[in-house]
């Protein structure tokens, strides 16, 4: 690597006392600590990172920076690293993407031979016709994907996301960011600044120096000051309020953070982005800005070539002329843009080889160096809302008037000498200090219930800082000939003035016509030579084109990185350890994992109906309400009457919401004079108790009701079966379970198996004798364990989810979601006597009264295949006999053990709703079968005989 | 994202909240004609201005309050407590099936 290393030097990053190996596509290469993959590269005299998406050109080096459009690589399993910007480690694998079968002979660079096919708007004309061959052309334009590979067998990245609330928020770690965070932080403030580089410095970093002695004084000052400082890392986004999206990599152990900032006032100080040149072989390696070359040079002392020529137009390229002679590279020409010299085009194949300018010269080389302009990056500006303007003087774009709690500085908001930058910094950090102040005070006085105000609100800063100046600088951004525009898509001067040719006039739509602007790099490097160009081809001026807007992110974000860590949580009862240790199918319900059969469901419902079976029912929604006003709310909440609920007493009810659909049924018992306990279904459990909270808090404030959620403070255990009592017998001394003396809908409080405050209710979901125990979750377990003990002779035996919905499909019982849906009105479950229309309010009256008074909704009927063994599909459809009017369709279905035939209940139009009608079912293969409608929903025994036993 | 102002909580992202939407007065269900009914269950007035709207603070302290926010400027008022009147549709924090 000796004749592409520079002698050490100040201001170089690298390590020498570090070596490092790595491989590039296989070779072994040496580079040093503090190397960029790049700088190492090119070190060893390579040259070339990879090859152009469409063309398959040859692409090396240009910006040498993060935004490098020409240096996308593979590491290890990780596709698509900026090998500008990523820092070298000892071991890297590191190859080129978008080569094959390798980089030096690209068989897919025959594309450059058949290039007018891949001209602008290629996507949409070449392939469309005829549609037969989409299968095809997906495979052709698999190939331009320039991806790397994503290992589907590499451990997972780890991502990670914070939250913070400082009150100022610098994005650019330059010479006015810096100034910018010292100045605000000794006003007070709490302070981030986040830097895209590995180090603040900014275009310092690679000046001269006394620039970088400045650098140094402020990034130390800025530190002591105890101002927090992310390097690699970037504000990628700003939304509503100052939410900001800031992407930080680097730490240990995280491949990815996202912070989530709320910032009092955001200061963008994001600099300048050196513009490339458009001209004919404008992407060839060697071509590249002076930004890039000064970077190689003073921060990693790479030579990058032997012979350069110069194109400046501005200081930049001054001071690359001057560190290319100080490492040694020949300056063969130095063409000044300010005097009206201009470059035309670079010929060679795989890298620069002569350069031919606009005076006629054809000058011998192996760099072409340009400096012609900058871009100022504004996109946060632009996420706040501002349009920036275009100073046709300084060639370049400036913030207009963003809002009060943004604020730019820095080579962004003007030129100027470093002094001057960091006076503006200065200035800028002030005033976000205090501006910062008053938005802090204005929310803590908007929420001074919270947390007390006394003092008055500050008067908002005025923004009396001196602007910075406007330099002057020659416009250029195409020569005479044509040439790259978006080196990350392959976009050509050309394309994009066929585009305009084609009658696209809008900068947007040239945009998405021609995909300019639209890769890796977000149009930082591409979007203002796009408006030229465009408003060259039409005869325009830039201002009249306009840009494209810039939304987030500011620079790409992985996806892991958005989706973080997983949180989301698992319930369990307390039984589920028992449950897998013995043998449970488990099913997701929701949030919830629980039992769904335990081997053999049908098994598990004829142990229930014969003998005992226990089933943990946890999931079910559990409400405690006390107060003297919960009958109010009951009768506000259900739709028949609560007012005469004995103490000792449980009543099912039904839930609509204000349009009269049906939200949840469920049961609620009374357990003292002001002591209910609400059960909802396992799934609403959430809604209904905010749904009780929303209409406490905004309708009835004045009633005394106090809700507390008890779905997961109780276990709850059913205990169903013929011989159900004789086992709860066994295991409670203080609750007489005789037939008189707790009947069906009943409820009492008493010990179970040792356990006090346990509740106990005879209800009969099932259809059996059956008593549903809560117990403290604690004793779940062993309240549990203490049935399946003692009722061992009794053939105790738990069942599961599935035996459970069949048993209650034999029994007719409606599932709300399942057997009604978000149209079903109450009427649908043919309960009219729990429909009280004298009842003064309740949620949704006066939209079943109307429904009732019409009669036309849909019911919900049971229904028995003619043929036994048929079970229809839920969701079947029913439909007129001979044609294929929809009548309705089956809710639930299931072979019923109990019966030996197949049971179902569906929603059906009136019409065809009458006991003993027949019905067309389709099933899914598309055969058709009947069925009849069921005088009542309940399959078995509908007189409840054996609940009530 | 928007930064409510909880009464109880103080400061939060909009995330942590339920928004309500707009805020109308319930019809006496015994008097309401469908016309009036369904207007308060289904029309919204999405004013260019200033506009009450209600909140729910169900990732915090669960509070129902009211919000007076303009719709162009994005400024606040003082959130008003007790609730509000936008009790007519259920709310879902999400978690269900
Ligand atoms: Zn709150």
């Amino acid at each position: 690597m000796s004749n592409h290393r520079i002698p050490d030097a100040p201001g170089q990053l690298i390590n020498r006392d570090v070596p490092l190996t790595f491989t590039w596509n296989g070779r072994r290469l040496r580079g040093y600590e503090g190397d960029t993959i790049v700088s190492a590269l090119l070190a060893n005299g390579i040259t070339i990172t990879g090859r152009s998406m469409k063309y398959h050109r040859p692409r090396g080096p240009l910006t040498a920076d993060y935004w490098d459009p020409n240096t996308t690589v593979q590491v290890g399993d990780e596709p698509n690293v900026r090998a500008s910007h990523r820092l070298l480690r000892d071991g890297m694998n590191v190859s080129a993407q978008n080569v094959w079968p390798s980089l030096r002979f690209d068989l897919k660079s025959a594309n450059r031979l058949v290039g007018r096919f891949l001209t602008a708007g290629f996507y949409y004309k070449t392939f469309m016709k005829p549609a037969a061959l989409w299968p095809l052309y997906a495979r052709v334009l698999g190939t331009f994907a320039p991806g790397g590979v994503v290992d589907l067998d590499a451990p997972p990245p780890r991502n990670d996301k914070r939250y913070a609330h400082p009150d100022v928020v610098v994005a650019g770690g330059g010479p006015a960011g810096m100034a910018a965070a010292l100045a605000a932080a000794q006003a007070g403030a709490s302070v981030m600044l986040v830097e895209h580089e590995h180090q603040l410095g900014g275009h310092l970093c690679w000046g001269d120096d006394t620039d970088r002695a400045e650098a140094a004084r402020l990034a130390h000052a800025v530190r002591a000051a105890g101002v927090e400082v992310l390097t690699d890392a970037t504000v990628t986004g700003r939304y509503e309020d100052n939410w900001l999206a800031i992407s930080q990599r680097g730490l240990p152990g995280i491949d990815e953070r996202l912070i989530k900032a709320r910032a009092g006032v955001l200061i963008v100080a994001a600099g300048t982005i050196e513009r490339p040149y458009v001209f004919a072989g404008n992407d060839l390696p060697g071509v590249m800005t002076s930004g890039a070359v000064r970077r190689l040079i003073t921060m990693y002392g790479v030579k990058p070539g032997n012979r350069a020529v110069v194109f400046t137009a501005n200081p930049s390229g001054d001071a690359a002329v001057v560190a290319l002679e100080a490492a040694g590279v020949t300056i063969a020409a130095v063409v000044d843009g300010r005097l009206g010299g201009n470059v035309v085009a670079a010929h060679g194949r795989n890298r620069v080889r002569r350069v031919t300018l606009a005076d006629g010269r054809r000058i011998d080389s192996d760099l072409l160096i340009t400096a012609v302009g900058w871009t100022t990056p504004t996109s946060l500006l632009n996420m706040s809302g501002d349009r920036p303007v275009y100073d046709p003087e300084a060639a370049r774009f400036f913030p207009w008037c963003p809002p009060d709690n943004v604020l730019a500085t820095g080579g962004l908001a003007g030129d100027g000498t470093t002094e001057q930058l960091v006076a503006h910094g200065e200035a800028t950090g002030l005033l976000a200090a205090a501006r910062a102040g008053v938005v802090r005070h204005r929310l803590q006085h908007l929420t001074r219930r919270a947390e007390p105000v006394t003092t008055p609100e500050p008067a908002w800063p005025a923004d009396e800082r001196p602007p910075l100046p406007h330099g002057s600088h020659p416009a250029l951004f195409r020569s005479t000939t044509h040439g790259i525009v978006d080196y990350s898509e392959d976009v050509s001067s050309k394309d994009l003035v066929q585009a305009a040719d084609e009658g696209f006039d809008s900068v947007e739509l040239v945009k998405r016509f021609t995909t300019t602007t639209m890769g890796p790099s977000q149009g930082k490097l591409e979007t203002v030579n796009t408006v030229a160009v465009l408003a060259e081809a039409r005869g325009e001026t830039i201002e009249q084109v306009g840009t494209t807007v810039w939304r987030p992110p500011y620079a790409p974000i992985s996806l892991g990185a958005l989706a973080g860590r997983i949180h989301e949580p698992v319930r369990m009862s307390s039984i589920q350890p028992w449950h897998e240790a013995h043998g449970a199918q488990p099913i997701l319900a929701g949030q919830w994992i629980r039992p769904n059969h335990y081997g053999d469901p049908e098994s598990e419902v004829r142990n229930t109906r014969n003998r005992v079976g226990i089933i943990d029912i946890t999931p079910l929604g559990k409400l405690d309400l006390q107060g003297p006003d919960v009958p109010k709310l009951l009768n506000l909440l259900y739709t028949n009457s609560w007012n005469a609920l004995p103490q000792g007493a449980v009543r099912y009810g039904l839930m609509c919401a204000e349009d009269g659909v049906v939200l949840d049924d469920g049961v609620t018992g009374r357990l003292g004079p002001e002591h209910y306990l609400m059960t909802t279904t396992s799934s609403g459990a959430a809604t209904v108790w905010n749904w009780a909270e929303n209409w406490l808090q905004t309708e009835h404030p004045d009633w005394q009701v106090h809700i507390t959620p008890v779905t997961t403070g109780l276990t709850s255990i059913n205990v169903a079966g013929p011989d159900s009592r004789q086992l709860l017998e066994r295991l409670t001394n203080d609750i007489d379970l005789g037939p008189d003396a707790f009947q069906y809908m009943q409820v009492r409080t008493g010990t179970v198996a040792g356990v006090a405050n346990c509740i106990v209710w005879r209800i009969g979901f099932t259809g059996e004798l059956s008593y549903e125990v809560h117990v403290p979750s604690g004793f779940g377990l062993f309240v549990w364990e203490q049935l399946l003990v003692h009722g061992q002779d009794l053939g105790v035996a738990p069942f599961g989810l599935e035996a459970q919905r069949i048993m209650r499909l034999e029994k007719g019982h409606f599932i709300v979601g399942q057997d009604t849906d978000g149209l079903s009105k109450a009427p649908v479950t043919g309960l009219e006597t729990l429909l009280k229309v004298e009842k003064d309010d309740w949620v949704g009256k006066p939209e079943v009264v109307w429904a009732l008074s019409r009669g036309d909704g849909p019911r919900i009927v049971a229904v028995q295949p003619t043929d036994p063994t048929v079970v229809p599909e839920e969701a079947a459809q029913i439909v007129a006999a001979g044609t294929n009017q929809i009548l309705g369709r089956i809710t639930s279905s299931r072979f019923s053990p109990t019966l030996n035939r197949s049971v179902c209940l569906a929603q059906v139009h009136p019409d065809v709703a009458t006991p003993g009608t027949t019905l067309t079912i389709v099933l899914a293969n598309g055969t058709r079968t009947t069925a009849q409608v069921m005088e009542h929903h309940a399959h078995f025994d509908p007189e409840g005989s054996r609940l009530r036993g | 994202m928007l930064l409510v102002p909880c009464p109880v909580c103080g400061p939060k992202n909009a995330a942590e909240l339920t928004y309500r939407g707009e805020t109308h007065s319930r019809p006496d269900p015994n008097q309401a004609t469908p016309e009036e009914w369904r207007s308060y269950l289904y029309l919204r007035d999405n004013p260019a201005g200033w506009l009450r709207e209600g909140w729910f603070c169900s990732s915090g302290c669960r509070t129902f309050f009211t919000l007076e926010r303009n719709t162009t400027t994005g400024e606040l008022r003082e959130p008003l407590l007790p609730g509000n009147k936008v009790a007519g549709r259920p709310i879902s924090d999400g978690t269900e099936p």
